[in-house]
């Protein structure tokens, strides 16, 4: 009787009940087939570009180069196959371009920054900038337009009064193609000593004896220009 | 928590973000693994505790805790029915939870705990019981008449055997379930400390010396609960305790109480000596939030107020009046200290990020299906079951006198 | 029936099921395309998908928060991510202040400029390991790695037991209140199956995110780990995290 029983037991087991009750592994390939299959709602920018050739050849040569069509049109599939009926929304005011353009510290160095309250307050942004080729309609003049934490913490500092050329050499083209011209830095002592020798500095600056102070080192090296008094 | 609709749930999780402190990863704010999961180790060890002590009885030939064998068997039968309930209810799909038995992945130590449960209640629970009490089921079938003749003719499988062969048999098989059983008993709490120990991601669950700890605190609350039943009991039927059954497992009981301390005390102090990264957040999240469940509830109402207690109890000469309550403080103290450990590992665990930069906070629910009512039925269920099974199967072996009343000193 | 027939039955047991195994065995084999456990799926085209973020170029806009949350219909709530951007804060006093910017949560109140030594973003997300603690723990084998290095989760077969979350060191994993069941990136694998990218790597706008394939000779994941030193995140762990940072501050957890 006990061997009717086992035996019912691996019949049942290895030849009536289907495999994939026993194992995960079919299980497995099917839900990669579904998550294959799902609907995507991005469409990409080689898509938009089949149509919108010359949005896209804009974009292509100005600073949002390499910003993707849907970073600010949202998702666009369903237009991209349906172009008469979902058009997408363009933004065209002056909360969202703030998103990655407006101030914030954290932000890396050289990132374009405005101040919102302060930059053409309530003009909607693309009266100046044309999304899609957003040179400003003036070469910024101020460094903080895009050094901007760098700008708030010399505001802060004992160097408040000081231009940035007074140390850094730019060209006017690192305004335009940043990376093509980088500005200098001071790369003498003598350039620091000019306000901060004890021999011969500006009255108003704090003095040291360049003979003795820091070794040969770069003043810069060991003070941070932008905020000199650490803090 | 599963079970309850979005709505009532994000309630809940924006209540729960206003409690962070310091930085979570945002996901972290809502807290897995409720009250449910607190409950259930709770009862798994209480299961193995009295077990254990049953053991005793069995294996090691302590004749002074006979009393109470049976009484620790059923204890552990009726905890351990009641044991996977929490984690039923806890699924986000109960109904999909005999997949574990199904396709379980051999990698996964809660997938394999499911068999080392099922091997424990079937292979050692219920045939430790049935050989305990085989004769006797036959026995009263014997005396018995119509449905409760037969509902003990099929507990008993309808074996008629009272030979003396047989006996020995079942003696002895005991013996084998029991010897077997011990390790089994080990496997079956120590495997819930290692489902927690396993996991690399949280420094407060993850540590060699979890399932090491979760076992002896699972020993601690068997005895605690036995002691406690057997108390109970005994004045429910009004007959009179053993006094030295009592005494025997009370010093049982303070051992593994020195033993558990001495294990929770070494990894406090390996972890504050090796000072790993996570120790800040660790001593953050114990003085922050955990303060009053581990220091006051855990480790000093929980463990020195009864060690205490227990060490007045052996060593003053008191009355057995007196020492029974010393025993009856000390118990529930304990089991509160034993349900406080558990809480604050698993809830404690998950109280500090795994950024090690803040702690979050745990909303318990009264009412829903993963809330305090909820628990509550479930920490009372197994005395219900445990009463069920006392009037079927009798705590008085055929041999035994009965006991005198209380009431004769 | 006595103990010697008992004995001769169960004995005959082994073989009988070792047969009628192997026999089953075989049908088995062709309905399953993997080998080992825990992997299934996939084609062998050979892929092993993994994304490089570089740090400082990332500005902190959410764009690719909000791209994945519209593309792969994750809950709206912030309590719910696949991916999300962390603040990092370096003091002058060396303490380090941690705030994700995804959730609509207080922002911290502005930190003066002259405390701030270091800060910028760090964007995170599923590492998709290559030893995946979250596969491993799992009871039912409801989540698992593709043969293209893809970690997934079968929505029809998770329990809801919510191991997976626990042992996911990176929080990178939640429980979708609506299925009841295991959530967490895919890579948006029904689009890079597809020759589409991730959402969030299509939206970043400062191409922070890069995503490609580990094993290819020329993609621009892998002159990403040319031309970087590359970190991951909680390496002592094991995990084998297959998203790779460069710029990686030590601060980052």
């Amino acid at each position: 009787m006990l061997a009717a029983l086992l035996g019912l037991i691996l019949v049942l087991r290895f030849v009536v009940l289907p495999a994939d009750l026993f194992s995960a592994k079919p299980h497995q390939v099917a839900a990669t087939e579904r998550e294959r299959a799902k609907q995507a709602s991005y469409a990409g920018v080689s898509v938009c570009k089949q149509c919108h050739t010359d949005e896209f050849e804009t974009k292509s040569a100005g600073y949002h180069r390499n910003v993707a069509c849907e970073t600010c049109h949202g998702p666009a599939l369903g237009h991209a196959e349906a172009p008469k009926s979902a058009k997408p929304p363009a933004p065209r005011d002056r909360k969202f371009c703030p998103v990655c353009h407006g101030y914030d510290p954290s932000r890396p160095t050289g990132f374009p920054q405005i101040n919102q309250a302060n930059h053409n307050p309530m003009k909607p942004c693309i009266t100046c900038h044309d999304p899609h080729d957003p040179v400003p309609p003036e070469t910024p003049q101020e460094c903080s337009a895009c050094h901007g934490q760098i700008a708030s913490t010399k505001a802060l500092s004992s160097h408040a009064l000081l231009a940035c050329t007074t140390c850094h050499e730019a060209e006017e083209e690192h305004k335009i193609q940043p990376r093509s011209s980088r500005p200098s830095k001071p790369d003498s002592r003598e350039f620091c000593g000019q306000c901060h020798s004890s021999e011969h500095g500006v009255s108003r600056a704090p003095k040291v004896d360049m003979n003795q102070h820091g070794d040969t080192f770069l003043c810069w090296q060991c003070h941070y220009p932008h905020l000199p008094e650490g803090n | 928590m599963s079970g309850s609709s979005p709505t009532a749930l994000y309630e809940q999780l924006s209540h729960q973000l206003e409690q962070v402190i310091g930085y979570i990863y945002p996901n972290e704010v809502e807290i897995q693994w409720s009250i449910l999961i607190v409950v259930y180790p709770f009862l798994t060890g209480i299961v193995a505790g009295a077990f254990i002590l049953a053991s005793l009885v069995k294996v090691f030939n302590v004749k002074e805790v006979q009393p109470t064998y049976r009484l620790a068997l059923l204890t552990a039968l009726a905890f351990l029915l009641i044991a996977p309930l929490p984690l039923q209810m806890h699924l986000g799909h109960p109904e999909r939870a005999l997949e574990i038995f199904l396709t379980p992945q051999t990698t996964s130590a809660m997938a394999m705990f499911g068999f080392v449960y099922a091997w424990y209640l079937m292979g050692i629970l219920l045939l430790e019981v049935w050989f305990e009490y085989r004769h006797q089921l036959i026995v009263i079938a014997d005396g018995a008449r119509g449905l409760t003749k037969l509902f003990y003719r099929v507990l008993s499988l309808f074996s008629r055997d009272t030979s003396p062969e047989a006996l020995a048999f079942d003696k002895r098989a005991s013996r084998v379930i029991t010897i077997v059983g011990i390790p089994s008993a080990f496997l079956l709490h120590g495997y819930v400390g290692f489902i927690f120990g396993s996991v690399k991601a949280n420094p407060w669950w993850g540590s060699v010396l979890m399932p090491i700890v979760f076992l002896m605190s699972a020993i601690v609350s068997g005895i605690a609960m036995v002691i406690l039943l057997y108390m109970i009991l005994s004045l429910a039927r009004n007959e009179k305790l053993d006094m030295q059954c009592l005494d025997k497992m009370a010093s049982f009981l303070f051992i593994a109480v020195i033993v558990d301390f001495s294990l929770e005390a070494l990894d406090f102090i390996h972890r504050l000596y090796q000072s790993e990264e996570s120790v800040k957040i660790l001593g953050e999240l114990i003085s922050v939030k955990l303060f009053m469940n581990l220091v006051v509830l855990q480790v000093i109402l929980g463990m020195f107020v009864p060690l205490a207690l227990l060490i007045v109890a052996r060593t003053g000469r008191f009355v057995d009046d007196m020492r029974k309550l010393l025993y009856f403080l000390s118990v529930i103290l304990i089991l509160m200290g034993i349900f406080s450990t558990r809480w604050n590992v698993v809830i404690g665990g998950q109280l500090f990020s795994k950024s090690f930069r803040g702690l979050m906070g745990y909303k318990l629910e009264i009412t829903g299906i993963e809330g305090l009512l909820t628990a509550i039925v479930l920490l009372v269920a197994p005395f219900v079951i445990l009463m069920i099974l006392l009037r079927i199967l009798p705590l008085r072996r055929l041999e035994d006198k009965p006991p005198p009343d209380a009431a004769t000193a | 029936m006595d103990k010697r027939d008992f004995l001769k039955d169960a004995i005959l047991f082994i073989p009988a099921a070792g047969l009628l195994k192997t026999l089953a065995g075989s049908t088995e084999a062709e309905a399953s395309t993997s080998e080992g456990s825990g992997h299934a799926g996939g084609e062998g085209n050979g892929a092993w998908y993994g994304m490089g973020i570089e740090v400082e170029k990332c500005i902190g806009c959410n764009r690719c928060v909000e791209a994945c949350k519209a593309e792969n219909d994750v809950p709206n709530e912030p309590y719910y991510f696949r991916t999300w951007i962390e603040r990092y804060t370096v003091h002058s006093n060396g303490e380090t202040t941690v705030e994700c910017i995804s959730t609509n949560a207080e922002p911290q109140p502005e930190v003066d400029d002259r405390d701030i030594l270091r800060t910028f973003f760090v964007p995170k997300l599923c590492n998709q390991c290559a030893n995946p603690p979250c596969v491993q723990v799992c009871p039912v084998g409801a989540t698992f790695q593709t043969a293209d290095g893809v970690v997934l989760v079968d929505k029809t077969r998770c329990i809801g037991c919510r191991y997976c979350i626990q042992a996911c060191p990176y929080g990178a994993r939640y429980l979708d209140p609506r299925s009841r069941t295991a959530d967490k990136c895919t890579f948006c694998y029904h689009r890079i199956t597809n020759d589409q990218l991730p959402a969030c790597v299509e939206v970043c706008p400062t191409q922070a995110r890069i995503f490609g394939d580990l094993h290819s000779r020329a993609s621009r994941l892998v002159r990403f780990q040319r031309m970087n030193k590359i970190s991951v995140l909680k390496p002592d762990l094991n995990t084998e995290p297959k998203v790779r940072y460069a710029q990686l501050d030590g601060e980052v957890r």
